[in-house]
């Protein structure tokens, strides 16, 4: 008994233990679900998954089904962010322990019981449990904010290294704080149109009706929720890993003004096109994302500059090979603001690209070819925040030597193999007509599935590895047990 | 196992001397380098195997399904369900193409109505007259104005059309039962313009494929590969190492065997073939404040779940393709 309880402790009790959980969690879900589309389904191992489970497929409940599915998916990497926030940042101990409670089981619930509803019968009971992880979730992250609020004296800064008012505001704490709130606020736009379902709202994905002059209020609340919080989940990851690093000087003076302005701007901007504002939406959401990512941009030049400077300090007057040989020295430090500058080429530039060509390329081509950029870009979206993710968990495992290095520069290569092939096949109607796409798909299809698929193999040795450590008795889990993200802030 | 614990257990030294680093430095440097040839290896395969040509006109099996394409089926007045959803709406009674319309029939379209002047060639493509639509200049709406408007090119690889003589044209050998492709919105509603008939509108089509239960695809609740010509189903036609999937003789999938591989009847409740996959069929519908068009269907080219009879997939009227068809109402 005392077995079971001590790595319960140290999985739901200690910040490292229920990161650990979480990441397995959607390692899981991943690794189950992601058999029942693309080559999996191709081969023929959708089917033999689903009858070995049991799971019964309703054609016309699909839609339903994904949106469960990112939801659950989504509530995870939620609490993950959240166990960051509360490791790293100074907060009372009760909030700690009441929002990591709390998330805890919301997401759990959120995953279980969705999952169960959406993909083994439509058990309403289930569906209701649903909702009540969700709204769990939601209670987090308002006593998430009531913990962050920086204007509470008790977390006034001193340091002048650190961007803060005259009267000691902690800049990089408003930025959580904003981040916190409008995320919570955000997720708004999603239940509402949600408490209408069976009541006129139908199910619906947003990249099917992109092209319908009309939509409902409720339709463009969807389309601005899921955008707005997968945009404050990449806001959110880039503090927390600017925290880890410990982002300080010049740059972060100017950085953290700017992620806070950037994060209001943009959320009013999404909020808007649910009101009037609607047809200048798009105009506000370009000027809140500009500000946001050029804080980022901060935040990757400090961190390079910093990681040539630490890594040459031996050297009196490196050149560029040894500035370059320091740079890339630790995967786990360089790759998250590596795959923060690697996400411009999947994401944000084809996001770019798209606005200024919509009617002249984009919109000439089939719907279904516009629906493979917007999937594809947002799931390459989903995959770099999951790799930074991954990358900061490596440096918390303690990876050292060679097994830092497979462990970081796998990941880095994998992904950005994938997520290369992935953009490429998003835009292979400019260089390619449909008739002659085939073996350009299927050399994409290969780089695609080798990169995740050893992505996940990795993911799974980790796994494995961290159950085998579950069950020694002095295993790496009893010395995380005590362990504190905040403490391991780098210096 | 064991070692392979400890190995991943190892947690170095806090602080190491200047030749343990040193070391260290040179042992990472040097396996970063394998693990870059090893990349580059890979991707010089990947590039190999995207770059390698593909024939487009390879061998195309040659099989009679038996199914007329000249023949119509009757769908009576009344309501079935429409959409994902199941709204319930209503039609009228009207006539619809049993099948695709076919490279054959098409061709023989071209010769006719080039002759009537219904259609004209300029510059290897097929041109005719379209009445235009109202324009209510809504954001990303486009102007399709009365005139000559493209029905489809005579210069695309995937044409399966050729020149008889100089006024006649006929279905390349071994696509004359396949259905017409490449072929624009204009080129689809001027086939049907011709001979007197429309296209269907969705309402119309998705009733014709689904008849009045719920049913997502037009044999039931299920597909299988023996179903219907979809992406990597594996069917006589397609081989997806080289050219990919192809289009299937309109009809194939009707309980049939072909040599070695045995169909699945998959004809709607109202006897129509090819209603989920082969081609994207144009539907008649042109909607206020948008110039795209609808398609339906599913086609060779899309996974399963774009067979679903409530699917919608939407273009431009000027846009073509070998995994877009149609047939006519009336």
């Amino acid at each position: 008994m005392q077995f079971v309880k001590d790595r319960f402790s140290y999985l739901f009790g200690s910040t490292k233990g229920l990161i650990l959980v979480a990441i397995a969690m959607v390692a899981v879900v991943t690794a189950i679900w992601g058999m029942l589309s693309g080559p999996m389904a191709e081969m023929g191992v959708r089917e033999v998954v689903i009858k070995a489970l049991g799971m019964k497929i309703v054609q016309s409940e699909r839609e339903g089904r994904i949106i469960i599915l990112y939801h659950s998916i989504a509530m995870a990497i939620i609490a993950i962010e959240t166990y960051m926030i509360t490791g790293l940042l100074k907060m009372k101990p009760f909030f700690k322990t009441a929002i990591n409670g709390v998330i805890t089981i919301g997401y759990l619930t959120t995953m279980v019981f969705g999952m169960g509803f959406a993909y083994f019968g439509p058990n309403w009971a289930f569906h209701g449990l649903f909702i009540t992880g969700l709204a769990l979730i939601f209670f987090a992250g308002v006593m998430l904010c009531v913990a962050l609020y920086p204007w509470n004296p008790e977390y006034y800064i001193t340091d002048k290294e650190y961007a803060h008012t005259k009267k000691g505001l902690d800049m990089e704490r408003v930025a959580f704080f904003a981040a916190a709130v409008t995320t919570v606020v955000s997720s708004l736009f999603g239940a509402v149109p949600g408490s209408y379902y069976g009541h006129g709202f139908e199910t619906f994905l947003a990249e099917n009706i992109i092209r319908y002059p009309e939509k409902t209020a409720m339709e463009y609340s969807v389309i601005g929720h899921l955008h707005i919080m997968l945009a404050l989940i990449a806001i959110m990851i880039t503090l927390i890993i600017g925290r880890w690093l410990n982002f300080k000087g010049l740059l972060h003076k100017i950085a953290m003004p700017l992620m806070i302005l950037g994060t209001i701007v943009l959320n009013l901007g999404v909020w808007g096109v649910v009101t009037p504002l609607e047809p200048i939406a798009h105009m506000i959401i370009y000027v809140g994302a500009t500000p946001s990512m050029f804080a980022a941009l901060l935040l990757l030049i400090w961190n390079w500059s910093k990681l040539i400077r630490d890594n040459t300090a031996h050297i009196q007057k490196p050149n560029f090979i040894q500035k370059l040989s320091g740079l890339v020295r630790d995967p786990l430090k360089f790759g998250p603001a590596w795959q923060m500058l690697f996400m411009n080429f999947t994401t944000s530039g084809i996001g770019i690209f798209m606005a200024i060509k919509l009617d002249e390329i984009f919109r000439v081509w089939p719907a279904r070819e516009e629906r493979i950029e917007l999937t594809g870009h947002w799931h390459a979206l989903s995959a770099i925040i999951a790799t930074i993710i991954l990358l900061y968990y490596g440096d918390m495992l303690g990876l050292k030597g060679k097994v830092r290095q497979l462990y970081g520069w796998s990941i880095i290569f994998l992904s950005d193999l994938a997520l290369s092939a992935v953009t490429i096949f998003e835009m292979k109607r400019l260089f390619i007509s449909e008739a002659e796409q085939q073996p350009l798909v299927n050399g994409l299809m290969y780089a695609i599935d080798f990169g995740l698929g050893m992505l996940l193999v990795l993911l799974a040795v980790v796994m494995v590895w961290r159950l085998i450590d579950l069950f020694k008795p002095k295993g790496r889990w009893t010395e995380e047990q005590t362990q504190e993200l905040a403490q391991e802030v780098i210096e | 196992m064991k070692r392979l614990i400890a190995f991943m257990s190892l947690r170095g030294a806090d602080v190491l001397s200047r030749a343990q680093r040193s070391r260290s430095v040179r042992s990472n440097i040097s396996f970063n380098k394998r693990l870059l040839r090893a990349v580059a290896l890979a991707t010089t395969f990947v590039l190999i195997a995207s770059c390698a040509p593909v024939d487009l006109n390879a061998p195309m099996p040659d099989f009679e399904t038996g199914i007329d394409p000249d023949t119509w089926a009757q769908v009576p007045a009344g309501e079935f369900y429409f959409g994902q959803h199941n709204h319930i709406e209503t039609t009228d009674a009207y006539e619809i193409m049993v099948t695709d319309v076919t490279v054959s029939q098409y061709a023989d379209f071209l010769t006719t109505a080039r002759s009537d002047g219904f259609i004209k060639i300029v510059n290897e493509e097929v041109i005719g007259f379209y009445p235009g639509d109202e324009f209510h200049g809504v954001k990303h709406e486009e102007r399709i104005a009365a005139g000559d408007w493209l029905f489809m090119p005579f210069n695309d690889p995937s044409i399966r059309i050729v020149a008889t003589s100089k006024i006649s044209w006929g279905a390349q050998e071994g696509y004359e039962n396949h259905p017409m492709t490449t072929i624009t919105w204009f080129g689809a509603w001027g086939y049907c313009e011709y001979y007197g008939w429309r296209l269907p509108t969705e309402m119309e089509w998705e009733k014709a494929g689904r008849g009045t239960d719920d049913r997502p695809f037009p044999w039931g609740d299920e597909i299988l590969r023996e179903n219907a010509n979809f992406y990597s189903s594996r069917d006589p036609f397609e081989d997806m190492s080289s050219f990919g999937s192809r289009t299937s003789p309109v009809g194939f999938y009707n309980g049939r065997t072909y040599g070695d591989y045995q169909t699945l009847d998959s004809a709607s409740p109202y006897g129509l073939y090819d209603m989920a996959g082969n081609v994207w069929q144009w539907t008649g519908d042109v909607y206020e404040g948008m110039h795209y068009r609808f398609l339906r269907g599913g086609s060779k080219d899309t996974y399963d779940m774009d067979l679903r009879l409530w699917v919608r997939n939407n273009a431009t009227p000027a846009y073509f393709s070998p995994g877009v068809g149609f047939r006519c109402a009336r």
